[in-house]
């Protein structure tokens, strides 16, 4: 351990700002952007965390505008998204040292509204994983403990956020994706409505559920981020245009909001500590406005089942294109099959083997109808249960994982015990419905996540709603090293 | 021994003639240098997405309607997966149980479907063999990977190979009056495999059936089927089965060869495509469509015969072949259309395909078809012989030109009967043909043969036959 970096650092100052203070700042002319994206490159390259796989030289050129909506604050950005010139390898060592020709469009477009690429941050293999641990480059440490993990499958981006090595970043959310990395690593994350964000350009794991979202220490920068990823692109047919825009939300109260807390997702199996968090949170509600009431989502607890035959089936066919034959590994042999066969077993991880033949199985002639087929009825059913909830509810409210940040190794042995991190997050992406994680408190010294799902395109209810919240929890929104001494910065 | 009959249904791929491919913006292409015209979506690059051609669509229901198809208001896109270095993403996309159409008909073949798919890349083996294995070396060329392609497939609805040929020739004129393909088997912009099964004639069931790929000709099409039909039946008479299996044809050898069996046939995995959301055809797409059909082989058959009092059989041979249409309806608009013209001009169209080539388009040919028009007009008013025409038809495909100069160049103008030349040959005729000239006069006509031919002869088919007839009879017949 070595001592921590005074307020009165100047780089530790820049830092303790959030995205929407230094865009505001910039703008203002009162910060230059250049200083900012340094500050946190240095911290970046500094990284011992293996939160990032790769980290720009130094800011673009030419400098984003001073009138750049998002102020040229550097941006963190999960390796599933493909950045021009730029190695985007999935977390996979198939992909190893992939640059692909052309940049995803919310990268794109982020970049465009004036945040510039910091660098790719590391991921569990294909976003398949909720600990970070299935990387192909290494897991990621949670920076309130780095003998644990810091969930997964966006856990570089997570924990960038976190410790302050970058100001926000972006990921992917297929089951939990974003949700569950920021409960484990106190921060906020957003999943958007399905089709709300471009999938053009993010490497595919489930196509069918796959949504990019924010990373933010805050709501106000979750929104601010998420106001220019949104929006049709004609590159994607899965794509809406958002209806308006994305407001910053100024909400501190939540009179009349009718909170749903289903029975399903917030009993059994749920960790002590967390649940105590969820409900001193859910009190805090009640003290401003809120009505909570239990509810039913029957068919939530097969979500999972379901979820563990659609999104394998899709990922069967999404990866397929790996096989050595126009990119990334190839291990050549005298035949066709033989290439194949050792460039995928060389390339691909345990678990990324593991679901291709789950939904090679489930797709199989015989099979279908009985995996594939029922998996997508009780998939209607949840749906089903979503929209008669909100009948009577403006959101659904759950702890976002059934617990806190985990050791490292302490699951890996058992694939379920892993899946079951998904739970709670798993029914959301499932629906296609919007859902936040925002940090609820501490249990044991790690931090927990609050969830608030509502129904589709109901982002800036959403917002505003969770910043109410977020402002009477009062959780503190400084990166390492203040708040967590101990960290090592550089 | 039991006498058998075939069964015989088609499948047909179809490269659809749109500016850009099925699923990205790429330029349809042939010819250029391997690998030209991709992108990140036809490559199979990781993140790319499919976006579905409107116009690919808009052809696909051209098709449909063409073949009087019922086109499904909400269509679906699967996933077809198999691993193979031609498909970028080792799946392709294709219509699986919900397709664009359903249901049809063309000449009294029932469609079973059509739907709309994406083609595979082009692979070429360095090798001795040609083929994936033994080859030293494969390569790729991604230019033809995501042409938009429909495949049209067929009831086993044909009985004989011959049919089946002149079956995919009609489609092969609807597609092109259609406007939606190039329609050329040789450049694979039209394929066809056939499934192929014999039974004991008359029987209901059907007997086990073979599929034949590899036919890249009209020609090969109706070989494969007529060599698959003779070895189903000798194995069948030796006291053997067929086997359920995929044949390659050998144009060169007239063999066929397995590629795979039943037992190794794929599980291909189908499901829905979660990249695209379903295909919906709306009913204003679907009236505009309808109203931009042009007018079809079947129909312009029935026109040439209702309105231009063509015979049935010579209304098909045009229509179905609708360069031959076009060029008989130009000749017939450059001579003033009428009626009478259309009989003659139709009857000078098959001279002409004679002359140059039967496979080939007389709107390549030298003959304008202002001249065809003025010739079959001199022939008309008699200012050249009937026999003389052909001659300056066969002058106009090699060189071209006005069919009036030729006449007038060659001295192939018709000889009036009055010319008191034609009298001389008539009287020479009587003499060189003493014993025809005695039956004529003994009443028999039909022995006028051999004295009006001498008269042709001499002439250079230059006088009017009817002409030198009466002349003859008169002469003989006058004392």
């Amino acid at each position: 351990m070595t001592e921590s970096n005074s307020l009165n650092d100047p780089m530790s100052t820049l830092i303790e700002l959030t995205a929407s203070e230094a865009a505001e700042r910039v703008r203002a002319g009162d910060l230059d952007p250049a200083e900012l994206f340094e500050a946190y490159r240095s911290r970046a390259v500094a990284d011992q965390l293996n939160a990032f796989t790769w980290v720009a030289d130094g800011p673009p050129a030419p400098a984003p505008g001073r009138d750049a909506p998002l102020g040229g604050v550097p941006l963190a950005v999960k390796d599933l998204f493909c950045t021009e010139g730029v190695p985007s390898q999935a977390g996979s060592r198939i992909l190893e040292g992939y640059r692909p020709p052309y940049t995803a469009t919310v990268v794109s477009k982020l970049a465009a509204a004036g945040a510039p690429l910091l660098g790719k941050t590391n991921q569990d293999e294909f976003a398949m994983g909720s600990s970070n641990e299935n990387s192909g480059f290494g897991p990621v440490l949670n920076p309130w403990d780095r003998s644990r993990v810091p969930g997964g499958s966006s856990g570089g981006s997570a924990a960038a956020v976190a410790a302050g090595l970058a100001p926000w970043a972006i990921g992917t959310d297929t089951g939990g994706s974003i949700r569950q990395p920021a409960a484990l690593c106190g921060i906020v994350g957003l999943k958007p409505t399905y089709g709300a964000c471009s999938r053009y350009g993010m490497i595919a794991f489930a196509s069918s559920l796959d949504q990019a979202g924010p990373l933010t220490r805050n709501v106000a920068d979750a929104a601010l981020l998420l106001r220019y990823m949104v929006g049709h692109d004609r590159r994607d047919s899965t794509s809406i245009a958002f209806p308006g825009e994305i407001e910053l939300p100024r909400s501190e109260d939540l009179s009349g909001i009718r909170l749903g807390v289903p029975e399903e997702l917030s009993g059994d199996g749920i960790e002590r500590g967390v649940l105590e968090s969820f409900n001193a949170t859910l009190r805090l509600a009640e003290g401003l406005g809120a009505t909570i009431e239990s509810c039913r989502l029957p068919h939530a607890p097969h979500a999972l089942s379901a979820y563990y035959v659609i999104a394998p089936a899709e990922a069967s066919a999404n990866l397929a294109r790996f096989d050595g034959v126009r990119y990334g590994l190839r291990v050549d042999a005298d035949e066709l099959t033989e290439m194949y066969s050792r460039t995928r077993a060389t390339g691909f991880g345990a678990e990324v083997k593991r679901r291709i033949m789950l939904g090679t199985y489930a797709l199989s002639s015989g099979y279908y109808d009985a995996y594939y087929g029922t998996a997508q009825k009780v998939r209607t059913k949840i749906s089903e249960d979503f929209k008669a909830a909100f009948a009577k509810f403006d959101f659904i409210v759950t702890p976002t994982s059934p617990w806190t940040a985990f050791e490292l190794g302490s699951k890996t042995a058992d694939p379920y015990a892993m899946y079951l991190n998904d739970f709670c997050t798993v029914p959301m992406p499932l629906a296609g419905i919007p859902a936040i994680s925002i940090p609820s408190g501490l249990s044991d010294g790690l931090p927990v996540g609050f969830q608030l799902a509502g129904p589709a395109f109901s982002e800036n209810r959403l917002l505003a709603a969770a910043h109410a919240l977020e402002t009477a929890i009062g959780f503190g929104q400084l990166p390492a090293p203040d708040r967590w001494g101990s960290y090592e910065t550089r | 021994m039991t006498d058998y009959e075939p069964v015989i249904g088609l499948e047909i791929h179809v490269q659809l003639a749109t500016r850009t491919k099925m699923f990205c913006g790429c330029e349809l292409s042939f010819g250029d240098p391997p690998n030209a015209h991709t992108c990140p979506v036809c490559l199979g690059l990781p993140g790319a997405l499919p976006v579905l051609n409107a116009r690919a669509v808009h052809h696909g229901v051209m098709i449909g309607l063409a073949l009087e198809c019922e086109i499904a208001e909400r269509s679906l896109f699967h996933r077809k997966n198999y691993f193979y270095p031609d498909q970028a993403k080792n799946y392709q996309i294709s219509q699986y149980d919900v397709p664009l159409c359903r249901g049809g008909r063309l000449a009294g073949v029932r469609i079973h479907r059509v739907h709309l798919e994406e083609d595979a890349a082009k692979l070429i083996h360095v090798g001795e063999s040609g083929r994936i294995h033994g080859s030293s070396r494969s390569v790729v060329d991604f230019n033809r990977g995501g042409t938009p392609l429909v495949e049209i497939v067929t009831e086993p609805d044909f009985q004989s190979a011959e049919q089946a040929h002149e079956w995919l020739s009609l489609l092969r004129t609807t597609l092109k009056q259609l406007g939606v393909s190039d329609a050329k088997m040789e450049e694979g912009s039209l394929r066809c495999d056939a499934n192929v099964s014999v039974r004991p004639t008359g029987a209901t069931t059907l007997g086990t059936k073979t599929e034949l790929k590899n036919m890249n000709s009209f020609r090969f099409v109706e070989r494969g089927i007529r060599a698959e039909i003779e070895r189903q039946i000798a194995l069948l008479q030796a006291g053997g089965e067929v086997e359920q299996e995929t044949l390659h044809f050998d144009p060169g050898t007239d063999r066929l060869t397995s590629l795979r069996s039943k037992e190794e046939a794929h599980d291909y995995r189908y499901f829905p495509e979660p990249d695209l959301v379903p295909l919906v055809v709306g009913s204003e797409m679907l009236e505009a469509v309808r109203a931009e059909l042009p007018e079809l082989p079947a129909a312009r058959a029935a026109r040439f015969e209702r309105e231009l009092g063509l015979s049935a059989e010579r209304a098909h041979e045009l229509a179905f072949r609708s360069e031959l249409a076009d060029y008989f309806e130009l000749v017939l608009e450059a001579n003033g259309g009428t009626r009478a013209d259309a009989v003659s001009v139709a009857n000078w169209i098959p001279q002409l395909v004679e002359r140059i080539g039967s496979d080939a388009d007389p709107a390549e040919s030298k003959v304008a078809p202002g001249a065809l028009a003025a010739l079959v007009a001199m022939v008309a008013s008699k200012q050249v012989g009937r026999e003389a025409a052909r001659e300056v038809l066969t002058r106009l495909v090699a060189d071209g030109g006005d069919p009036h100069e030729i006449v007038q160049e060659e001295g192939l103008g018709a000889i009036s009967a009055q010319d008191s030349g034609v009298a001389d040959l008539v009287g020479r005729a009587i003499d060189a043909e003493p014993a025809a000239a005695d039956k004529v006069r003994a009443g028999n006509e039909k022995a006028l043969g051999p004295l009006v031919g001498y008269v042709m002869r001499e002439s250079k088919g230059r006088v009017d036959g009817g002409e030198v007839r009466r002349m003859i009879l008169a002469r003989l017949l006058e004392s």
